[in-house]
């Protein structure tokens, strides 16, 4: 409505210009001041995520993709969605291939999907019926690449899919949060969707604030259409001020720490 | 009340005769307070982020009008599309607008005040689309048919046990758990099926930045993410006063807000957008539309003093902390804001008339005041609507609704008795030989004694000789 629009600007400049307001200067050098040392900076991030019972897998540059298939098997994780554009997604269907059990999927009903009933089983290895069945050897969690538009793979995303696997652009200290830049290759839903969500952290990348990562990284020059912070798994105490995990995002969320 | 009048004074009644209901507040306050104070260990951190934050909302507000035309223009380059609303009403029938086009029968929502101030969902509803709350705790208040009595906890009213029966009555296959674990996965089943299915998403904004045109949300259950991701199309519900100047004002707002709201460092997410799906990219909505709602908000704008209201970013701090709300609850004020913020900026949106009681449900403790993390001047505004209340033709909608002409008469009374030493000493003495045989249903003693016609106070006793007496008894000569 352009006549609301104007009628509202128009009084509120009548307004301001009648009684200007001049606000003290910001000074941000209480937030500047926050530092902590190289070394501290990971151990903090992790305190304080798994606080928030966020798990931590360590692993290296040339060991990852072996400490991802290992977790993936340990936890029954039958199907692993990924970004097939990225780097990090190149060199998973390269190792996946080169152990011999590439299977990449073109998304349909898998009943190998069905074997984790994903909305009953918060943590699959503290299940009821006990850890599922890991997979043979030779046999690898399926990788079902990302690579068209959520109309598309809606269904299945929502029933099909265990675990989601990104990247990450970084991690804050002060408060234990992943950096995610959602992007054509990596789309928004990898990390909201999957009941498990998998991120990578590269141990080189740590800031000390939100606002030192945003400056500089530059966001202000180009921001994506969906920055986020990520903090932990999905959670809420609105039943009682009783912490519960996995309501609508992710019931577990496991940072993938790689270090040079 | 029938009227729309906001009867304080009897529901706060009815709900201190609740014990179940003060047993829930109690234990959820009492929880909320030590989880924030824990997380300001710091206290020069405490006042010096605390000076950023207000510093930010002030340098907002100082440039309001500037920053919504750089939000518009940075928000459509980046293809939101914008719309203005001077009135609930309007803002309604661009939603309504929205939805036909897209031919909408089911919406899904994460948690917005704004919708809660349009009464969005009843709108919807009266037109035939399905609206679903997904934050859990607006999801269960929307199946009881209640009001959210907390901004941030909806349904801190009601306990585990409650929620059991409700679920067991409204979701089909329920089981009768009182077990919160349980609860939230029959939450997360039917939600995420509703998620898959909507046509549209809807949300609040936490703060929308003008230098970016990004919309900040911040929320811990992933809900929020769902609406806004999920859905084809995204729809956006925001305060005019919600607008900050640089991206870098985020992270201050972002610094407080949890820690103050539920004593949490950070929520688990802080959601950004920034457009709708770019071409290339596989998700995001279509179509992202901003609504910037005025509602009143341009009028509390126009008075230097109420001005400062709009600093607020609905923490719910001054609620955790009002010795007020603790014990009667949010429903008592039959608004969307409840608490001490909700006391100053209700009536400043509904009017004094129907909402001059707010003002009055504070005890003045400054409690509110002490922990806003923008500073905002809660208890001196009160004192203003007050005083507006009383007072016509002031700044205020309905100012001057609250006028006596009783009340007025004493007042005048008291001020020329004062004035005058002669009146003075004739009334003190005359109140210190007869005051005490006044009986206490005289008119004005009869409201400090007496609650629903009942004898609950004793009525105050004057001193037998006047503060002068007893001063020249000691030697102290009158001026």
């Amino acid at each position: 409505m352009p006549d609301a629009r104007s009628a509202i600007l128009a009084k509120l400049r009548a307004d301001r210009d009648a009684h200007p307001l001049t606000p003290p200067a910001s000074d941000f050098t209480p937030i500047e001041a926050k530092r902590w040392p190289d070394d501290d900076r990971l151990p903090r991030i992790r305190r304080l995520m798994e606080a928030v019972h966020t798990e931590f897998l360590d692993a290296t540059d040339t060991d990852w993709p072996a400490v991802l298939r290992e977790f993936l098997a340990r936890e029954g994780v039958g199907t692993l969605l990924y970004a097939p554009e990225t780097e990090v997604g190149k060199r998973l269907e390269r190792e996946w291939e080169r152990e011999g059990t590439h299977e990449v999927e073109r998304v349909r009903g898998d009943p190998r999907c069905e074997r984790i009933d994903p909305c009953l089983t918060p943590h699959p290895s503290h299940a009821p019926h006990g850890p599922l069945p890991s997979p043979g050897a030779g046999e690898g969690p399926t990788l079902i690449p990302y690579d068209k538009p959520i109309e598309d793979l809606k269904p299945q995303l929502f029933t099909a899919i265990d675990a989601g696997l990104t990247t990450t652009r970084g991690a804050i200290a002060e408060t234990g949060s992943l950096i995610l830049w959602p992007s054509a290759d990596e789309p928004r839903t990898l990390s909201l969707v999957p009941h498990i969500h998998i991120a990578l952290l590269r141990a080189d990348a740590l800031y000390d604030t939100f606002l030192q990562a945003m400056r500089e990284q530059r966001w202000a020059d180009a921001m994506s259409t969906n920055a986020l912070l990520i903090s932990g798994p999905s959670k809420t105490a609105d039943i009682e001020q009783t912490l519960a995990y996995g309501v609508h995002g992710p019931k577990r969320l496991v940072v993938l720490v790689v270090r040079s | 009340m029938a009227d729309g009048t906001v009867d304080f004074a009897a529901a706060s009644r009815a709900a201190l005769q609740d014990p179940q209901l003060r047993g829930n507040f109690r234990r959820a306050m009492d929880g909320l307070m030590g989880k924030r104070a824990a997380q300001f260990p710091d206290a020069a951190e405490w006042r010096g982020v605390r000076e950023l934050a207000a510093a930010v909302r002030l340098r907002a507000l100082a440039k309001l009008p500037e920053l919504l035309e750089r939000l518009e223009e940075n928000c459509s380059r980046n293809g939101i599309t914008v719309h203005w609303a001077a009135t609930t009403a309007e803002a309604n029938a661009i939603a309504l607008d929205i939805l036909r086009k897209v031919d909408a029968k089911l919406v899904v929502k994460g948690k917005s005040m704004v919708t809660e101030e349009m009464h969005l969902n009843a709108v919807l509803e009266d037109h035939g689309i399905e609206v679903l709350e997904s934050d859990l705790g607006e999801y269960i208040v929307q199946l009881d048919g209640t009001m959210p009595s907390h901004i941030i906890m909806p349904a801190i009213h009601l306990n585990t046990k409650q929620i059991a029966h409700l679920f067991k009555r409204k979701i089909k296959d329920a089981e009768s758990r009182e077990d919160a674990a349980y609860l939230t996965d029959l939450a997360r089943r039917v939600l995420r099926a509703k998620f898959l299915a909507a046509d549209v998403g809807m949300s609040g904004v936490n703060a929308a930045v003008a230098e970016t045109g990004t919309l900040c949300l911040i929320e811990n259950e992933g809900n929020g993410r769902m609406c806004t991701t999920v859905p084809p199309v995204h729809i956006a519900f925001m305060g005019l006063e919600k607008v900050v100047e640089k991206l870098e004002d985020v992270p201050p707002v972002i610094s407080l807000l949890p820690r103050s709201a539920t004593g949490q460092p950070i929520t688990t997410y802080v959601n950004m957008i920034s457009g709708p799906r770019k071409s290339g990219e596989k998700d995001g909505p279509r179509e992202v539309h901003l609504v910037i709602l005025d509602n009143g908000r341009s009028s509390i704008y126009a008075d230097p003093e109420l001005r400062d209201t709009l600093r607020c970013i609905r923490c719910g701090a001054c609620m955790n902390h009002c010795p007020v709300y603790t014990k009667v609850g949010g429903h008592a004020y039959e608004a969307p804001y409840p608490g001490p913020i909700g006391k100053i900026l209700v009536p400043q949106i509904e009017g004094l008339e129907t909402r001059g009681a707010l003002p009055h449900a504070c005890t003045m403790c400054n409690a509110c005041v002490e922990i806003c993390p923008v500073k905002i001047p809660i208890v001196e505004i009160m004192g203003r609507l007050r005083v507006e209340a009383v007072r016509p033709g002031g700044a205020v909608k309905d100012g001057g609704a609250k006028a006596s002409r009783a009340e007025a008469m004493v007042w005048s009374g008291w001020a020329a008795m004062n004035a005058s030493p002669t009146a003075y000493r004739i009334a003190t003495l005359a109140m210190s030989r007869l005051g005490n045989a006044a009986p206490s249903s005289l008119p004005l003693l009869k409201d400090w004694t007496r609650v629903d016609n009942e004898a609950v106070r004793s009525k105050p006793r004057f001193a037998t000789r006047t503060l002068h007496d007893l001063a020249r008894a000691k030697g102290i000569p009158d001026a």
